[in-house]
């Protein structure tokens, strides 16, 4: 009776969408989390920005398809997940960051991205309270947008469990089986589950939870922090990405959500390794100088909390996807680098057709892209 | 603006302030110069101060100390929390309707980095708590700073109108709270080493054991203490119950805040749920301001509080309601009337015995939690962290005086590594002021017909001993070693000199004088209450100890005089059958209730969290749906995810989820993160540190 077609390990942004497509096709899932709940995680830590505009043909593909479901998510099933569809913008202030996205843009055309370079005065159309001073200009592309991660999550959650999905909660992972080199199934603290394919979408624990099956994946969580503000009139449609670096941060970016509140989140420099996830001091002073500084307005928006969640990285900014070659039916989906909750529905489309074995032919540089035996030597323009 | 203004006040000094004009939805009103814009607008008759964005609801003060959001207007086009915005000539004053809107400006500020300042002690809350810790540490000068959300040290103190009870060696007993406050604070500012920083909140405690403090409610400063004591009071409970949120439900504390502290006539009658001291004590203090106390529900057997400060209403005329409970609060846009019901033993309401009063204020005095995230935080971060006062354990305030002082010591001597163990006496008194109330003894009256001499109606056991020490003749002593023990009145040499009931804080003393006539008894009473409420010729009807009518009265004397701290001793004219059962005065008439509706349970309808207005059936549904996890209560419905932060919903939540049958160790905790309040974002940018 402890027998599955799959067993996915995390319920995350990740995890669920997966088993989301897997039983919408007659798979017999299990998810198996040590949290209480699904999006326990990094999902509820996450701000909720999704964009295709990268910077390879994997990610492009895979957020083209986390669009095209985010975007009909409410429609087909009823339920608000709080998308909005107000695109993203990277205003640039240096000649350097200039050259940056429109050596970008070249690329992002070529895949047929909806991506333009507007001058200053178009990007104050976009966001007419922007700082003029030194604008260069900057990229937008009008269809990214944002939603919630949590409610994106549990709406995909139940609806998976409306198709068949299992899940198990408060059970923690201690063994991935394995026997003559092929997976057999899963051990926890509370019982045993067979299975002849193990998917990890363990987020920020994916390096420990591949150890479990001999795998070693170059997955290490590093923690950004992340604040919102109280609710406010609608003023802002896009997310803005600023890439300048500064002192103690490389990039932030912000947004107004579908509900009002501006959320904002920042890369700390250098980066904080580990799992700790509690606040700083200095994250406040740093962000908000920086908000205002691009957006004076908003010195005066009131900031009701601050967070901070874990981005698990790999070494080149890409996820690892796929299978290894020494366990048969083990499948990595692991190192989403932050970008777990914009990936999560493509990439569950995509992974699910790859488990099935009817993922189109063409489909397939998705997974040669994201394998974990690449040289990991480039290194992605916009992480 | 004078219909809601207290114009004088029996214990309170009514002082000349200065007027300020103010705009609200464009008209012109009068507000004093420094009292919270809140207040203001409650002198002017404004109760509905906005509109939520969810359901349209109208909103009103809730919290009035700066903790919920739901008293949000709109000031000079900026939102804020107008109970802790004081107010402005000349300020432009809008209800929020909706979401706020974020104003424009092009206007960069001057950034730096904030402050970092080193102290050996940091303090947060500035109450009885943490004012008797500071003294401790002050003795002893090692640098400390107290930091305080308001314009003065003293927290609920300086609301506390009535007599303290505890010892009065120990902690000042028989001393109205309001100075208790002034002694205590002047105490701490005569420590040189001793930094006070008023008007400024504590909004975070970061992983890097640094304290983020909006000082003045402006510099945002990280404070970097080697010891942190957090003395930051309680929080009110909340409850459910249908119509729970209409603007005139709000917390006892709320109301002291109003009425003692801002001196606004909140309201003409008021009804209280809760019957503990907190609740008791709020019902007198609005007698005390002239508003009605329609009634009081308690949904025990008995109240909680001191049997004292219930019979002190009951016996001015304020029905007392046990094994009742409020079922709604009635009303379109503010509260019109209440309904309560009787209750059996597993606390279900029993039908048919509803009752409706017309009031326009509910007062919720359910009892207190800890305010305990910071200390919670510091702990997990590894800091050198205590708690003293209501932080830590709720109890009255004069144990939090000494569990203050406990902590200040045991602090000082860790750091400067002395060997002087904090007095065993000390802890003993600390614990002891801590008790809840004890054992209930039957009145003891003396038999003789002659003379002068007390009677005692202080018959329930509670930490509190004034009387026996104010006695110039030692005629009373208590019933035992302990300060719990109920006085007596042992030795007959009474002299007749009142002392013993004008201190008594629970107004449980009276005196019988019999020299004067063979024909009548003099009979004296403490009356708190403004000058001219009572005049001598009058007649009053007087009651026995717990609020039961005896007889008309005359009136033959009114007592006034400065050593009895603002507590008028009144002469009555009796007979000898009737002098020592008389122990108080009535003074409000018969309540009876309305035509009664017909109600059940706890609706659906009833709203757990108020800042983002999540229903019980809502979050009900959850739960019957599977959802126990209460951090994926909160992603789902936003209950917790508002101004507040889960302060008022998370008990709620809790105890639903444990009516439900969800196992204890199933409810998981929520996770709580900084900030503790709002703060613009140019406060964090614009630090005063101009050395980096």
């Amino acid at each position: 009776m402890n027998n599955y077609d799959v067993i996915i390990i995390g319920a995350g942004s990740v995890g669920v969408p997966l088993a989301l497509h897997l039983a919408k096709d007659k798979e017999k899932v299990l998810v198996i989390d040590k949290n209480p709940s699904p999006g326990q995680g990094q999902n509820k830590a996450a701000i909720g920005g999704i964009r295709a505009t990268h910077s390879e043909i994997s990610k492009i593909k895979i957020c083209l398809k986390s669009l095209e479901i985010f975007s009909h998510w409410e429609e087909e099933t009823g339920d608000n997940i709080e998308w909005f569809k107000g695109g993203y913008t990277y205003p640039v202030y240096t000649e350097r960051d200039e050259k940056t996205l429109k050596d970008l843009l070249v690329i992002q055309k070529e895949h047929n991205l909806n991506i333009d370079w507007k001058n200053p005065d178009e990007i104050r159309e976009i966001i007419p309270e922007i700082n003029p001073d030194g604008l260069r200009g900057g990229t937008f592309s009008p269809d990214d947008g944002s939603a919630s991660p949590m409610l994106t999550n549990f709406s995909m959650y139940k609806k998976s469990v409306n198709y068949g999905a299992e899940y198990l909660f408060r059970e923690r992972i201690e063994e991935i089986v394995i026997e003559k080199g092929k997976v057999k199934g899963v051990k926890t603290d509370k019982g045993s589950y067979n299975a002849p394919v193990i998917v990890n979408a363990a987020g920020a624990y994916g390096k420990e939870i591949a150890k479990t099956a001999g795998i070693d994946v170059p997955v290490e969580p590093e923690s950004h922090e992340a604040g919102i503000t109280e609710a406010y009139e609608h003023f802002l449609d896009p997310m803005v990405v600023d890439i300048r670096p500064d002192k103690g941060s490389n990039n932030y970016y912000f947004y107004q959500h579908k509900t009002g509140q501006i959320i904002f989140c920042i890369t700390p420099d250098p980066n904080y390794p580990g799992h700790n996830r509690e606040s700083t001091s200095s994250f406040l002073p740093m962000v908000s100088k920086r908000l205002i500084n691009i957006m004076p307005k908003l010195k005066n928006a009131r900031v009701r909390r601050i967070w901070r969640g874990l981005y698990p990285m790999t070494p080149d900014g890409f996820p690892i996807v796929g299978k290894v070659k020494e366990v048969e039916g083990y499948i990595n989906a692991v190192g989403m680098c932050g970008q777990g909750f914009m990936l999560g529905p493509g990439l569950g489309y995509y992974l699910s057709k790859f488990i099935e074995e009817t993922l189109p032919e063409e489909d397939y540089d998705i997974f040669d892209q994201l394998t974990l035996y690449r040289q990991f030597a480039g290194d992605e323009a916009l992480k | 603006m004078n219909k809601y203004r207290i114009k004088s006040h029996p214990i309170l000094n009514v002082k000349e302030r200065e007027k300020v004009t103010l705009y609200w939805k464009g008209e012109k009103i009068e507000g004093y110069k420094g009292e919270m814009l809140a207040s203001t607008l409650f002198a002017n008759g404004v109760r509905i101060f906005g509109h939520h964005h969810k359901d349209n609801s109208p909103q009103g003060i809730f919290c009035a100390n700066g903790q919920c959001s739901q008293c949000m207007v709109i000031v000079n086009g900026l939102p804020v929390k107008s109970c802790m915005t004081p107010v402005k000539e000349g300020m432009r004053v809008e209800p929020l309707e909706n979401y706020p809107k974020l104003p424009e400006s092009n206007e960069i500020p001057e950034f730096g980095p904030p402050r970092i300042i080193k102290t050996g002690v940091l303090i947060i809350g500035g109450g009885p708590a943490g004012m008797s810790a500071a003294h401790e540490l002050g003795k002893k000068g090692i640098d400390t700073i107290i930091v305080d959300d308001r314009h003065r040290l003293g927290g609920k103190l300086v609301l506390q109108t009535h007599k303290f009870f505890g010892s009065q060696q120990a902690c000042y007993a028989g001393e109205r709270g309001i100075d208790i406050a002034t002694k205590l604070e002047s105490q701490v500012k005569s420590h040189e080493s001793i930094d006070i920083w008023t008007n400024s909140v504590a909004v975070g405690v970061y992983v890097d054991k640094k304290v983020g403090i909006l000082k003045d409610m402006n510099e945002y400063v990280l404070v970097e203490p080697k010891t942190l004591l957090i003395t930051t009071g309680a929080r009110e409970k909340s409850l459910v119950f249908k119509g729970n949120t209409l603007p005139g439900v709000y917390g006892a504390g709320a109301f002291q805040t109003l009425v003692n502290r801002d001196l606004v006539r909140a309201s003409e009658k008021i009804f209280i749920v809760g019957g503990g001291n907190v609740g008791l004590i709020a019902g007198y203090h609005a007698l005390q301001a002239g508003i009605k106390v329609v009634g009081l529900v308690e949904a025990l057997k008995e109240v909680g509080g001191y049997k004292v400060h219930k019979d002190k209403l009951a016996r001015l005329g304020v029905p007392i309601y046990t094994s009742h409970t409020i079922v709604s609060a009635n009303g379109k846009d503010s509260v019109e009337s209440v309904t309560i019901a009787k209750i059996d033993d597993h606390f279900n309401i029993i039908g048919g015995t509803e009752k409706t009063f017309k009031c326009d204020t509910i007062l919720v005095a359910v009892g207190l939690n800890p305010v305990d995230e910071f200390y919670k935080k510091a702990k997990s971060y590894d800091m050198n962290v205590f708690s003293a006062g209501d932080a830590e354990e709720i109890a009255e305030a004069s144990a939090a005086i000494y569990s203050g002082r406990i902590k200040g010591a045991e602090i000082a001597n860790r750091m400067l590594s002395l060997d002087e163990p904090v007095p065993e006496e000390w802890k003993k008194t600390g614990d002891v002021l801590k008790s809840k109330p004890g054992k209930l003894h039957k009145r003891r009256i003396p038999e003789k017909e002659e003379g002068v001499f007390p009677i005692i109606n202080c018959v329930q056991e509670i930490p509190c001993n004034p009387c026996t020490t104010v006695c110039p003749k030692n005629c009373i002593k208590l019933d035992g070693d302990s300060i719990m023990n109920v006085p007596l009145y042992v030795n007959d040499a009474c002299i007749g000199c009142e002392q013993c009931v004008a201190i008594c804080p629970g107004l449980a003393i009276t005196l019988v004088d019999y020299r004067k006539s063979d024909d009548y008894v003099v009979v004296t009473v403490p009356f708190e209450f403004e000058e001219g409420t009572i005049n001598v010729g009058d007649k009053v009807m007087t009651v026995d100890i717990e609020g039961n009518e005896i007889e008309e009265t005359e009136v033959i004397g009114i007592k006034n005089v400065k050593i009895n701290n603002r507590t008028p001793l009144i002469k009555l004219k009796t007979s000898k059958e009737n002098a020592k059962n008389i122990v108080g005065i009535k003074i409000q008439e018969n309540i009876v209730p309305e035509d009664s509706i017909d109600t059940s349970e706890i609706p659906d309808d009833a709203i757990v969290c108020r800042c983002e207005r999540v229903t019980a059936g809502e979050i009900r549904k959850l739960i019957n749906d599977g959802v126990h996890d209460m951090n994926q209560i909160k992603i789902l419905t936003r209950a917790g995810m508002g101004a507040c932060g889960g302060k008022t919903c998370r008990p709620i939540i809790e105890r639903m989820l444990r009516q439900a049958g969800v196992p204890e160790n199933e409810i998981t905790v929520s996770t709580d993160r900084p900030l503790f309040v709002e703060v613009e974002l140019e406060k964090f940018a614009k630090g005063e540190d101009k050395n980096e």
